[in-house]
């Protein structure tokens, strides 16, 4: 009885405005948490974005920052808006672009492909090995990035130039007289990109392949499905979102890539992060550069669109 | 079901009511599996016939599993041969092999739907779609699942989905096939249930049943006969009953249900009853078998199979003891009374609750004073 009396000390209306004030600082917490991650993405993804839209809308001229101001007072009192669309009109016109785009795109892709064909035995033969090995096995795939990535691309190049380690071991061992050419080609950028990338391919998939129930194979097994079947009808469905995870993480970034191409591959291989450098350094054309920039990123959003409703079917689905 | 005991010459391996001239279905024959040092199957040998539905029956990591597998073709014996309708399955793959199996936790395909789950094993063998149609109606139709056939198995409860793996793995109409703890999964009401349903559904389709399971309740009621298993070894095959009844040893007897055991020797033999000394007094035991007088024995004695009263019983010639109520145990239909003997021992009484406790006459509570009597034949004689 006294437990009830001591309850009926405070009055309802006081109990009601209490709860109300403790549910509104947690809800204003849940807010906190909520928002951080956009304020994050406003700050540091949405802002520059805009900066550079209204940079490749702008005209270029000798100044410094050298482009146009988008708004214009004009008599102290009449603002003005100016949007040039010249900066993509010459990007659409010249073909150099849209051949490097494309270029790119083919490089990316490839190079996805082989990521994907040499990523999902590794990630398999992990999952598959013994508890001692699998914890070292994917130490080894991370490795890699205990090293600087630039100084493994131009251990890369010390490897596949004309007077390089491969070369020199073909001639000495008698297999061919002169050098093959291989750095400055396309061949040493796909080289570059599948050798950088394959970890961003393997680990997604290992992910994915973990949650893999191994008596599914059994089952199929024992419904009379072999091996080669049951890879095509079970495994390979049941490892698709762990493929797409994987081939965009190698895919996007290996579009917009600058370090390879221009290190690996030289002059001989335009790929669209180059063209970006060279307008943007050396041309000092500000407002191309981001034109470029932006155009490229459209190209990018469709996969990672595609990527999304995925994902957000494959969850519904669960 | 005659409550008799098995002829001592009958062979292990064959139940009382198979025909001995048919070929047995499967066929196992000395098989030994080893992971490591470790033994999992230790040398076991058993025939089934056609239309049996046979338990194999055991705790965690006797082996159960490991013999099933075996069957299935997912592990290789380490020796030994499994031939099943006649055939060695040596080198035989599983997905060759004229099995199908239920998988403990079903191992539903996620990514398909009900009736692309089932569909699955008839394109293997490569049916018509007509044909596969038509099999997926009836199979559903058997399992009661025909409104679901577009579900995925997320969507489904586990009774369902318990029903979609039993039908996946009958639609092939296999000559054996393999449950592995099929209801372990279900609540107890359902599981009940299942087990006759199980039972409705194997006498219709006529398979061969070989269920794994480490539930005695459903090895009973499921299966013809049960091997009992216990490191890697049957310690005992028969039918429910004669495994109940009957028990071979004390593991079994403690095992199956529950048992009062004590240890006795022979004082006294006759043509079918043994007089025994044991630590709670001289008692009377009916026998089948050859002792000698002198030897030293175990008697087990179920709970249920024990009298209680406060008055002493009219029989003078039944065993009887007296004791006091140590403990109550109630469980709605039956009551189970722990009886402290004079000498200490705890004895385990069950009596069935015929009457509600307000009109019971003779109601028996704690530190009462108790006759527990019992029948010479209910006592069983175990080896060791």
């Amino acid at each position: 009885m006294t437990d009830i009396g001591v309850f009926k000390v405070i009055p309802p209306r006081i109990r009601l405005a209490w709860t109300r004030f403790a549910g509104s600082i947690q809800s204003s917490w849940k807010t906190l948490v909520i928002w951080t991650p956009f304020f994050w993405l406003l700050i540091f993804f949405l802002a520059p974005f805009f900066i550079v839209a209204k940079i490749s809308l702008a005209e270029l001229v000798i100044a410094s920052p050298p482009f146009s101001n988008m708004v214009q007072w004009v008599d102290g009192s009449v603002v003005t808006i100016r949007l040039v669309f010249d900066n993509f009109i010459y990007i659409f016109e010249d073909p150099l672009y849209a051949r490097t785009y494309v270029n790119s795109l083919k490089i990316a892709s490839i190079s996805t492909v082989f990521c994907l064909l040499v990523g999902y035995p590794v990630a398999y033969g992990i999952i598959r090995s013994g508890p001692v090995a699998k914890p070292l096995l994917l130490f080894a795939i991370i490795l890699p990035f205990w090293t600087s990535f630039l100084l493994r691309v131009y251990a890369w190049m010390g490897l596949l130039a004309d007077q390089g380690t491969i070369n020199s071991l073909l001639i000495s061992l008698g297999l061919i007289e002169t050098p093959i050419q291989m750095l400055y080609t396309e061949f040493a950028v796909y080289v570059g990109i599948v050798y950088t990338y394959l970890p961003f391919m393997i680990l997604p998939l290992y992910a994915n392949m973990e949650k893999l129930d191994s008596t599914l194979n059994e089952a199929a097994a024992d419904l009379g499905s072999g091996p080669i079947n049951t890879f095509f009808k079970i495994t390979l469905p049941l490892t698709a979102p762990g493929i797409i995870a994987g081939s965009l993480l190698v895919f996007i970034p290996a579009t917009g890539e600058y370090v390879i191409p221009d290190l690996l591959g030289g002059g001989n291989v335009q790929m669209i992060g180059r063209l970006l450098y060279n307008e943007f350094a050396r041309n000092v054309d500000w407002p191309v550069a981001s034109a470029v920039a932006i155009v490229l990123l459209l190209l990018l959003v469709l996969p990672m669109a595609v990527y999304q409703h995925y994902q957000a079917k494959s969850s519904e689905d669960t | 079901m005659v409550n008799k005991p098995p002829a001592p010459e009958q062979s292990k391996e064959q139940g009382p009511s198979q025909d001995a001239d048919q070929e047995p279905l499967l066929q196992i024959r000395a098989v030994i599996k080893k992971f490591g040092d470790f033994t999992a199957v230790n040398d076991v040998n058993l025939d089934i016939h056609k239309g049996e539905l046979f338990c194999l029956l055991g705790g965690s990591g006797c082996g159960k599993t490991t013999l099933l597998r075996m069957l299935a073709g997912f592990e290789a014996p380490s020796s030994g041969k499994i031939i099943i309708d006649g055939k060695d399955m040596s080198d035989v793959p599983p997905y060759e092999r004229p099995t199908n199996m239920m998988f403990q936790n079903y191992a539903l395909f996620p990514h398909m739907s009900v009736e692309k789950n089932i569909s699955f094993g008839l394109q293997q063998d490569g049916f018509s779609k007509s044909e596969i149609s038509d099999r997926i109606d009836d199979i559903l139709r058997l399992v009661e699942l025909r409104d679901y056939k577009k579900r995925r198995p997320q969507q489904l409860s586990g009774g369902q989905r318990q029903r979609v793996a039993l039908a996946r793995a009958l639609v092939k109409e296999p000559k054996l096939l393999l449950l592995d703890e099929p209801l372990g999964a279900l609540d107890k009401k359902l599981r009940e249930q299942t087990q006759f349903e199980l039972m409705n559904i194997q006498d219709k389709v006529g398979v061969t049943f070989v269920v794994v399971t480490h539930d005695q309740e459903e090895a009973m009621t499921l299966s013809t006969r049960i091997a009992v298993m216990d490191k890697g070894k049957f310690v005992q095959i028969g039918t429910p009953t004669e495994i109940y009844e009957f028990p071979e040893n004390r593991f079994i007897a403690d095992f199956i249900g529950s048992a009062n055991i004590f240890e006795g020797k022979v004082i006294e033999t006759s043509v079918n009853h043994l007089r025994i000394k044991t630590e709670i007094g001289d008692f009377d035991v009916e026998h089948n078998i050859e002792v000698s007088k002198g030897s030293h024995v175990y008697i087990g004695l179920r709970p249920e199979k024990i009298h209680l009263s406060k008055q002493a019983p009219e029989k003078k010639t039944e065993n009887q003891t007296l004791g006091v109520i140590d403990d109550i145990g109630y469980l709605g239909n039956t009551s189970r009374y722990k009886v402290r003997l004079e000498s200490g021992r705890i004895i385990d009484v069950t009596a069935p609750n015929q009457v509600r406790p307000k009109n019971r006459t003779h109601h028996i509570t704690w530190e009462d004073n108790v006759y527990i009597h019992w029948d010479a034949s209910s006592s069983m004689l175990l080896n060791k």
